[in-house]
């Protein structure tokens, strides 16, 4: 561990119905650390990232991120959630704002800036990710490469403690996937927390502390990227590495 | 042809029930301004209620939407007008027209507006959430303004129906334009007020017919 967790989830438990997504899964993240999730389809990665910012209610389980209790009644669940940037596989941006006006909006609403300071802070935000001339575009005159750059702005923008990516270049054509690795790069060089649910290899031998690799609602294998590429103990681990070779 | 023009076209006859016809469309018009806005704030609020979790809660609103969507507005009217006194509650015209424009178009309105906030995708919802806007924010902010864009043809068309529905406040002595019309016509015994009346709706729902129109050969939003 590099210094004290940020997110402190254990013995989570998730079912939808009959159907358990997740069976009993740790995951500690330490401040600055960079947590790669890869698995399978339906191996309930995405489901757990979801749980961490009480997207998903978990069945069972204990959360603490960031020093709060995430699954406590009490808990202002939308002041903690200001604090833990999430960006989505379909970006999901506001279509009827601007690239300015999705990023100002929470800082204006749930900050509560006025709207100059919410404005400026946006601006800023969008230059991070290299947009700073689209402030004005809807979302609809972006390419898919720049939608979720706004998006992950508009995360940025809050100042989280953690960031939280469920795919976030799946649902992009592969010319545009590197404008955005580039600036999840750049945000980790910056010392941002992340956890990065993703199929992107080589953004992960470049950046990633630690792999999870999930299957079935588990965690079967984790640790440095090398080691579980290099020496997987487990046949799920052998035949998910296989299956990406074919790719 | 004179016949015509002076039973239907007489200028004369509906200049003297000018006055007549002006109170009729004074009513009017203060008809519309409580019909459409009850019938969008109670068709609001029933939408939002039936995003309730609570199964039975949302089984019953839907009963009450049917039950007045299905109820013929003339029916309904003279049921309130004629019908609530026998329980003591005595509107009056004004009152039982507003209570049954509430209930009739509030059922339309709310299917509405449910259809469009259920149009609005699930990760709008989730965006929001998760960067800490609370429930109402979202909804307020982010879900309504896309669903109002995305079913603007249906509330435009709806609101064109209640407009022309105002004109059943007739029968119950609502001195609306429609009723002020057959004033004149029984008084003068001549048709023109009815032609004039007649025109003065085209006047005032045309525009509105326009809009509609090019609402729906808008090009598919972006959204």
């Amino acid at each position: 561990m590099l210094s004290r967790p940020i997110i402190e989830a254990r013995a989570i438990h998730k079912s939808f119905g009959p159907l358990k997504v997740l069976d009993g899964v740790d995951l500690v993240v330490a401040e600055r650390e960079l947590v790669f999730i890869i698995g399978p389809s339906g191996s309930g990665k995405s489901t757990l990232l979801r749980c961490l910012n009480r997207l998903e209610e978990p069945t069972s389980g204990h959360i603490v991120g960031d020093g709060i209790d995430v699954l406590a009644r009490r808990t202002d669940i939308n002041a903690l959630r200001r604090r833990i940037g999430m960006v989505f596989q379909s970006f999901n941006l506001y279509p009827h704002m601007t690239a300015l006006g999705n990023v100002a909006f929470a800082l204006r609403r749930v900050v509560g800036l006025r709207r100059r300071d919410a404005e400026e802070r946006a601006r800023s935000a969008l230059a991070l990710v290299g947009l700073a001339d689209k402030a004005d575009a809807y979302p609809a005159q972006l390419s898919g490469g720049q939608q979720q750059r706004v998006a992950i702005a508009r995360a940025v923008a809050l100042e989280p403690r953690v960031m939280l990516f469920d795919e976030p270049t799946s649902a992009l054509d592969p010319e545009l996937v590197g404008s955005v690795l580039r600036v999840m790069r750049q945000l980790r060089e910056g010392g941002m927390t992340m956890v990065v649910v993703s199929h992107e290899m080589e953004f992960a031998r470049a950046a990633a502390d630690r792999v999870l690799f999930m299957d079935g609602g588990r965690v079967i294998e984790q640790g440095p990227l090398d080691c579980l590429f290099g020496a997987p103990k487990s046949d799920r681990l052998r035949a998910f590495l296989r299956s990406l070779e074919r790719h | 042809m004179e016949l015509f023009v002076s039973s239907f076209l007489n200028v004369e006859v509906v200049w003297a029930a000018r006055a007549l016809l002006l109170q009729g469309f004074a009513n009017t018009m203060l008809l519309i301004a409580i019909a459409v806005p009850l019938g969008l704030a109670g068709g609001l609020l029933l939408a939002l209620l039936s995003l309730t979790p609570v199964r039975i809660a949302r089984l019953l609103l839907a009963v009450w939407v049917d039950l007045f969507r299905a109820l013929p507005p003339l029916v309904l009217l003279v049921f309130v007008y004629e019908g609530l006194p026998f329980a003591g509650l005595e509107l009056g015209p004004l009152g039982s027209v507003a209570v049954a424009f509430l209930l009739n178009s509030s059922a339309y309105y709310a299917e509405i507006l449910r259809a469009g906030i259920d149009s609005v995708p699930r990760g709008q919802w989730e965006a929001a959430r998760s960067s800490g806007l609370s429930a109402l924010d979202t909804l307020g902010w982010v879900v309504l303004p896309q669903a109002v864009r995305n079913v603007l043809p249906d509330l435009v068309s709806n609101t064109l129906e209640v407009v022309k529905l105002t004109s059943i406040a007739s029968v119950v002595a609502m001195p609306e334009l429609l009723y002020q019309a057959r004033q004149a016509q029984s008084v003068t015994y001549n048709a023109s007020p009815l032609v004039a009346a007649a025109l003065i709706y085209l006047l005032l729902l045309w525009p509105l017919v326009r809009l509609l129109s090019r609402l729906e050969h808008r090009l598919p939003s972006r959204m």
